[in-house]
């Protein structure tokens, strides 16, 4: 996991999976912060190697659209994650 | 005369202030945000349910963050809060807005546009590894999320977020790895004189940097060649300080160079843009109160040139003043006398910090061909070069059109300085010859048929 | 005054514009070639790229067949294939009159060299599981393509000055007139003379042709554009619609091009944007006939300065009023295809005369009666 939790939260967990994967987080997180308090990375970028885990955390650099299981994609750093929310990441080992 | 439609774009410093001026006046603004709650991004608060008091939150600017928060409440039922609210389009005196209800377009008789800045990115090889963040981003995550963008984080800039940012991250008890300043150390002493003017910010600035010495954080400053590598993710930041060639072992990096200004609407209400050679930025024209080259149309804060919050809210304030008196409204002459003034007396400070954090030049010139420049579309450094040589694409509209530099999703935000800035330098040009990304609604993305969609 | 003469001058930087100070140039003549912006800026660089024979006006079939050989040619020509794929290009059929609309424009077609095959819904579904449930039919022009149009004129004009014609942008024509002798071409410093003229000044022409009393009525179109964020690439074929009132197309990037209805220009100030609710609409009727773009973000729209005649088709000839004076222009939407050729036939025209393809349904003649075009600058 890339994030680290210095201030806990007192809200309560949040249920959700990575590439079908259990992760937890907290009411009050990001997607983006819940997926990196799990995991490396974020997306494969589409037109090279390697992955991407957001930069700017601020809706400017769109480049934390992750994707749903069911195709959508949000901007991850201004989503909030909710129970039950499956995100793909696209990486290819667990 | 029937009551004037204004909208008021952004609810950050500038934006709230001018709410309040416009609402004291007995007009109910349309306040448009892309976030939950107000704050713009400085005072960002934190999703519902974070419970952080504004002291832990804001630091020495708490004070300041709980003022302008506080408007909101006092504004309630006076103004027409928007919020999560993107206007994505400006044209024929009308916001396309898209919101939580779905997609809506708002006319107006005035706009104040008050869209703030963001980050200043610049390429260095490993910049789009995951680890990698802005230094605003690494603050955010601090503040409106309570976590650290690493376990060992190394801070690399060319301005006060530098220190500021550093600071918060040690006094939360994450590792800073070093610090690194990619101006000179000499710029801060030449910045000084200036900076004296603002005697309580300058020693807050000081104070940030006592406490990471203090705390024995490396420091460095010219910090040059900065290089991110790891085996898909940061694992160590290699540079140049002193002649010498460096590495510092760490799992996460801050870095970005600056602000630059958000004026994607102010460039499609059609507003005449200045290249601000000061700033190495182009900016709307616009006069001392605010007012745009466009009638009815008035621009403040950091989206309208990067000044700060506090100028911000000065300017947010003022272009409210000058928006009354435009539509033949009574006003406050003196109050408006007296926000130039302070204007006035907090640029003398803000080009002491330009003093200090010189644009670093070298990050341009040192930048190799083989460097992602556009994060996005995955376009080097090199293929804009060539460009701007063999197609004679000196101009960044020209440049994108060719090289696909700045066609991504971030629509040039993150690539788009350094774009002009390569082009400018490989031709020998002066960099207001580089031209500015042209702005094209939507100014962010936004779903095929929002809110249309079962 | 000492300036050089020219052996022509060009008025407009476009695709043909530059094709032709291209074709020109390697006939020996010298050449100028006068841009008010940057070349390739206004239609030939704002059109939707779709490189198509199917779907023209019959009388524009040799020229755009002509010109179809060209497109495979651009990376000789010009240096580059300025991305053009012949990824073939599908009419669809709405409903079962747009499908015997398809089937009676195939038929006519062949008479002009054009072959195109028509499927029904069944097999259209077959080809493309990925068309919406509401495609009734489609026709398949095999061979049309496309190509990006932000990179061509600028690839022709660089061709055209490495040939050693004179290529002038930032250069705004403000007249011209034939003095008996010469053409003298007023563009400020940029200001030049020669022994003929080429009006290519695409929405501009009609007010360039009325500088020789042979004005015609033409119009604005700013064909209103809307582009997605990359997507995985699915869609391969180029798409229309019987009616036009959308079209669509996927870069190999994976952005998603597609347009329908008009945008917004004030074409005296040179301003022109695209229009969000006509930006809706398309976005609408995109996604019945692609579904699966439900899940895509838009990140641009825009739009650019076409000109449009009455009857749809381009003027293209030489000027009954003034010998040594050749138009083509007006070419109403659909000229992105016909550039390449236009260099070719404007030369002829110039250089010879004549030329071997048929241009005469396109004379400036037809328009012998009709009011003369509004100054739009």
């Amino acid at each position: 996991m890339q994030f680290a939790r210095v201030k806990p939260r007192a809200s309560a967990e949040v249920a959700f999976t990575i590439d079908g994967r259990p992760a937890r987080a907290r009411v009050g997180d990001t997607l983006m912060t819940a997926m990196l308090l799990n995991a490396p990375a974020l997306r494969r970028f589409e037109f090279g190697e390697g992955a991407r885990a957001g930069f700017c955390l601020m809706g400017a650099c769109q480049d934390c659209f992750v994707a749903f299981v069911d195709g959508s994609r949000v901007r991850a750093c201004t989503t909030l994650v909710s129970e039950g929310m499956a995100v793909l990441t696209g990486a290819s080992d667990g | 005369m029937a009551e004037p439609r204004v909208v008021v774009v952004g609810a950050g410093p500038a934006g709230m202030r001018a709410c309040a001026a416009l609402a004291e006046a007995g007009l109910r603004p349309v306040l448009v945000d892309e976030a939950a709650r107000p704050g713009g991004r400085i005072y960002q608060q934190p999703p519902d349910g974070a419970g952080r008091p504004a002291r832990e939150l804001y630091g020495l600017e708490a004070a300041k963050a709980t003022r302008i928060h506080a408007l909101a409440p006092a504004l309630a039922g006076r103004i027409d809060h928007r919020a999560e609210t993107l206007a994505w389009n400006c044209f024929a005196d009308a916001l396309d807005l898209l919101g939580p209800g779905g997609p809506s377009r708002v006319e107006f008789d005035a706009l104040v546009l008050a869209t703030g800045a963001t980050d200043l990115a610049l390429p260095f090889p490993g910049w789009t590894l995951p680890g990698v963040y802005a230094l605003g981003g690494a603050q955010i995550a601090l503040k409106a999320q309570g976590c650290a963008i690493g376990r060992r984080v190394a801070f690399l800039g060319a301005g006060p977020l530098l220190p500021l940012v550093a600071c918060q991250y040690l006094e939360a008890g994450v590792a800073v790895a070093a610090v690194l300043d990619a101006t000179p150390f000499l710029a801060k002493l030449r910045g000084l004189p200036r900076m004296l003017s603002a005697p309580a910010t300058l020693a807050k600035g000081m104070l940030y940097v006592a406490r990471l010495r203090r705390a024995g954080v490396p420091m460095f400053f010219d910090v040059r060649r900065p290089r991110v590598e790891g085996r898909g993710r940061v694992e160590r930041l290699r540079f140049e300080a002193g002649g010498v060639e460096r590495e510092v072992a760490c799992d996460a990096l801050g870095a970005s160079f600056g602000l630059r200004s958000e004026t994607q609407l102010a460039d499609l209400a059609g507003c005449r843009f200045e290249f601000d050679p000061r700033t190495r930025q182009h900016v709307p024209a616009r006069d001392a109160a605010g007012r745009s080259s466009r009638r009815h149309v008035y621009v403040a804060g950091d989206g309208a040139g990067i000044g700060g919050a506090d100028a911000a809210e000065l300017a947010g304030e003022r272009a409210a003043l000058a928006l009354l008196e435009d539509l033949g409204l009574s006003f406050d002459a003196n109050r408006a006398a007296w926000l130039e003034g302070s204007l006035a007396r907090l640029d003398v400070f803000r080009r002491g910090l330009e003093a200090a954090y010189p644009f670093p030049e070298h990050m341009v010139r040192d930048l190799d061909d083989a460097t992602m420049l556009c994060r996005c579309e995955g376009i080097a450094a090199g293929a804009l070069r060539e460009a701007a040589i063999a197609k004679d694409a000196g101009e960044v509209n020209r440049a994108k059109a060719f090289t696909r530099v700045g066609m991504g999703r971030c629509q040039g935000r993150m690539c788009g300085r350094a774009a002009a800035e390569v082009l400018a330098m490989a031709r020998g040009e002066a960099l207001g010859q580089a031209g500015r990304l042209r702005a094209q609604p939507p100014v962010k993305p936004i779903p095929m048929l929002p809110g249309l969609l079962s | 005054m000492s300036a050089p003469v020219f052996d022509v001058a060009i008025i407009g930087g476009g695709t043909a514009g530059c094709a032709a100070a291209l074709a020109l140039r390697q006939r020996g003549m010298s050449v100028v070639l006068l841009e008010k912006g940057a070349c390739g800026a206004m239609a030939s660089g704002t059109n939707f790229g779709g490189v198509r024979r199917q779907g023209r006006d019959f009388r524009e079939m040799p020229l755009a067949t002509r010109s179809r050989a060209l497109w495979d040619r651009l990376p000789a020509v010009v240096g580059e294939d300025c991305e053009f794929r012949a990824t073939g290009h599908i009419k669809l059929a709405r409903d079962e009159a747009e499908m015997a609309e398809l089937e009676r424009y195939a038929r006519e077609a062949r008479d002009h060299g054009l072959e195109l095959s028509v499927v029904g819904g069944n097999a259209v579904r077959a080809l493309y599981p990925w068309l919406g449930p509401k495609v009734a039919g489609a026709s398949l022009c095999a061979d049309d393509g496309q190509a990006n149009p932000r990179l061509v004129a600028p690839a022709y004009a660089r061709a055209a000055r490495a040939a050693g014609a004179e290529i002038r942008e930032f250069a705004k024509v403000e007249s011209a007139r034939w003095t008996g002798s010469l053409f003298e071409v007023d563009a400020g410093p940029a200001s030049a003379r020669a022994r003929r003229l080429v009006n290519v000044a695409g929405l501009w022409g009609g007010e360039v042709a009325g500088w020789f009393g042979e004005g015609v009525p033409i119009r604005p179109l700013c064909p209103n554009m809307v582009v997605t964020e990359p997507l995985p690439y699915f869609i391969d074929r180029s798409i229309g619609v019987c009616g036009g009132n959308v079209y669509a197309r996927q870069v190999e990037r994976g952005n998603v091009i597609f347009g329908g209805g008009r945008g917004w220009g004030d074409a005296q100030a040179g301003l022109s944007r695209p229009r969000a609710d006509v930006a809706r609409d398309a976005m609408a009727r995109a996604l019945e006939i692609l579904p699966q773009l439900r899940d895509a973000r838009i990140i641009r729209t825009w739009t650019g300065f076409d000109g449009e005649m009455p009857d749809e088709i381009p003027v293209i000839g030489p000027s009954l009023s003034t010998p040594g004076l050749v138009h083509a222009f007006g070419f109403s939407g659909h000229g992105f295809q016909l550039g390449p050729a236009m260099g070719e036939i404007l030369a002829e025209l110039v250089a010879d005369g004549r030329t071997p393809s048929p241009v005469e349904p396109f004379s400036i003649g037809r328009f012998a009666s009709a009011p003369p075009a509004p100054r739009l600058t």
